[in-house]
């Protein structure tokens, strides 16, 4: 379990501010983190990088690595790709422009809104759903921890995931090329800086699925940016205006924004990563089997829920809501015209694999025997998940055992009961006579 | 014969709250077991629909989860009211669920012959006035 990590996280520990209590591990949706030591662990091959212990560590021991903006300086050419979420940072925004301009004041050489790579993607998923061999529901793939959390407690539903690439890295790829084409310059020479809401987004740059690599070079937190920009909003003279997406492109960075652009009809919009969970389980069951499209997104309000976005996601996703009502309508399908679609690799090209992090041992004999033990050992725990020896439940302790990484007695309780029957039995010793 | 994993889940009637607790429990099992996606989606849909009917149907039972190294037994027992046509009752569309059963979604009449379209093996033996059981079995490969 603590072994050097072998995946990139965003999400890390920050080991000289947690206080090992176990308030984190109540809330990660795939068990990965445990407290050993005084410390909390995080388990790589299970850390789907959602970022709820971020959320909950009151200790700030939980942080989410994203690049800083002095990594422009590596690169000849910047562009910036802002989420749609990011206009929701910003209350009474009329447009989108001030925020777009004020991007190319703090140094980035060029803006692309992956909003525009949503109105693509949006192209992309409608010409899938005509295809009825496809199964039902098809699952959206833009938000990477719900692609994680399948692919570690849903592996059944992998082949439900839509294999259109995510917003961002269609944006990313768009903006590239059409920067280079349009300046005559290499690709090296061009960094592309996805404006992140969120943490798992950076792992996906550094660690893609479905696809090898990322069109981005990193990821700049929206908070961190927020605070740069905002001086600048409003205070820029517009030369050129540098919004194209349209208004349901800009909707995806709420949650069902990508159900109305995609599938209107018959989708289900489900947000918050426990909410995800329950509904996945309900269409693992086959129970919602007239479903044509399902959008999860792991943050309470979608993508303006972040872990790395300022403003309350209620709010955002009100400001966010007003901006896209004002803007013109138009849909995705005149906005994004076909032989753009053809142009670029809109699709995966490699398989989404299962994650078998949750396997008891390689080998099914072995399995069945580790499992055999750990119901064993459940019965003798006092079943008060209380979290006490380090690991969430009883049972994931009672799986730890198995596993190999503790023992029985870091149980508290059960340690309390063997101290008692000690204690009787050292009465019993003191009270024995000389013969 | 009793598998390796041998697991027991009483099921009450028309206790809806918890039902499909018993189901994402097998998959949780099936999931650290590390058997296939294919066996795990068909178990899934099939432990699922038969808990349900034990919920919506029966006057209460148990199912009975059983894994070796071959493969995955699941039977489900309950102490009545038991199907009078077998026949009748595995034809798609047919239903005798009642109307709490039907406002809340369940009661298509799918749940038998999905049963039997995803399990490997189907069984099926019904009594009026004793109780109904169902076997399913689930090859691993």
């Amino acid at each position: 379990m603590e072994t050097e990590s072998k995946r990139y996280h965003s999400v890390r520990l920050d080991k000289s501010q947690c206080r090992g209590c176990t308030n984190c591990l109540k809330h990660c949706p795939t068990e990965a983190i445990r407290v050993r030591g005084g410390r909390a662990h995080i388990i790589d091959e299970r850390c789907i990088d959602c970022g709820e212990c971020i959320r909950i560590c009151e200790y700030h021991a939980k942080v989410a690595v994203t690049d800083p903006l002095s990594e422009l300086k590596k690169f000849k050419y910047t562009i910036a790709l802002p989420a749609p979420s990011f206009y929701s940072q910003f209350k009474n925004l009329k447009s989108r422009e001030p925020v777009l301009q004020a991007l190319k004041a703090v140094g980035f050489t060029e803006v692309f809104e992956v909003a525009r790579g949503a109105d693509i993607a949006t192209r992309a998923i409608r010409d899938r759903l005509d295809n009825p061999a496809l199964p039902r529901p098809l699952i959206s793939s833009a938000c990477p921890t719900v692609v994680r959390l399948i692919q570690v407690r849903f592996p059944t539903l992998i082949p439900n995931i839509v294999d259109v690439r995510q917003p961002m890295e269609i944006a990313g790829m768009v903006a590239k090329d059409e920067f280079c084409k349009k300046h005559g310059c290499e690709p090296s020479e061009v960094g592309c800086f996805f404006i992140t809401p969120c943490p798992v987004k950076m792992t996906a740059i550094h660690n893609p699925i479905g696809h090898k690599e990322s069109a981005f070079a990193g990821a700049i937190s929206m908070v961190e940016l927020y605070g740069v920009i905002r001086p600048y909003i409003g205070k820029m003279r517009i030369e050129e205006e540098l919004g194209e997406a349209t208004a349901l492109g800009v909707g995806w960075g709420t949650s069902s924004g990508e159900a109305a652009a995609v599938c209107p009809g018959n989708s289900l919009c489900v947000d918050g990563i426990q909410n995800v969970s329950r509904v996945l389980e309900e269409i693992e069951n086959d129970k919602l089997d007239d479903l044509v499209y399902f959008e999860g997104n792991a943050c309470m309000g979608g993508c303006v829920g972040g872990p790395l976005t300022f403003e309350n996601n209620y709010v955002a996703k009100n400001s966010l809501r007003k901006l896209v009502d004002g803007m013109a309508r138009q849909d995705p399908a005149e906005a994004v015209s076909r032989s753009l679609m053809q142009r670029y690799p809109l699709f995966n090209d490699e398989e989404i694999p299962p994650n078998t992090a949750m396997k008891l041992d390689e080998n099914f004999a072995v399995a069945i025997q580790k499992m055999d033990r750990m119901n064993e050992i459940l019965e003798r725990l006092p079943g008060y998940d209380c979290g006490s020896c380090g690991s969430p439940t009883c049972r994931t302790f009672a799986e730890d055992i198995v596993r190999g990484y503790c023992g029985e007695l870091d149980c508290i309780h059960n340690l309390k009961d063997r101290i008692r029957v000690m204690a009787q039995q050292m009465v019993e010793l003191a009270q024995t006579k000389r013969e | 014969m009793e598998g390796l994993i041998h697991q027991e889940y009483p099921v009450e009637k028309g206790d809806y709250t918890s039902a499909g607790q018993a189901s994402a429990d097998m998959k949780r099992r099936l999931r650290q077991l590390g058997v296939s996606a294919n066996v795990m989606r068909r178990v899934a849909v099939a432990s699922y629909e038969v808990e349900l009917n034990l919920v919506i149907h029966s006057l209460g039972g148990k199912l009975v989860f059983d894994v070796d190294s071959e493969g995955v037994s699941l039977i489900s027992k309950d102490r009545g009211p038991g199907i009078p046509d077998i026949e009748l009752a595995m034809k798609e569309g047919y239903s005798t669920a009642d109307d709490e059963a039907r406002s809340l979604g369940f009661g298509a009449g799918m749940g038998l012959p999905n049963m039997k379209r995803n399990a490997d093996g189907f069984r099926i033996e019904s009594e009026v006035g004793v109780g109904t059981t169902i076997e399913m079995r689930f090859l691993l490969s």
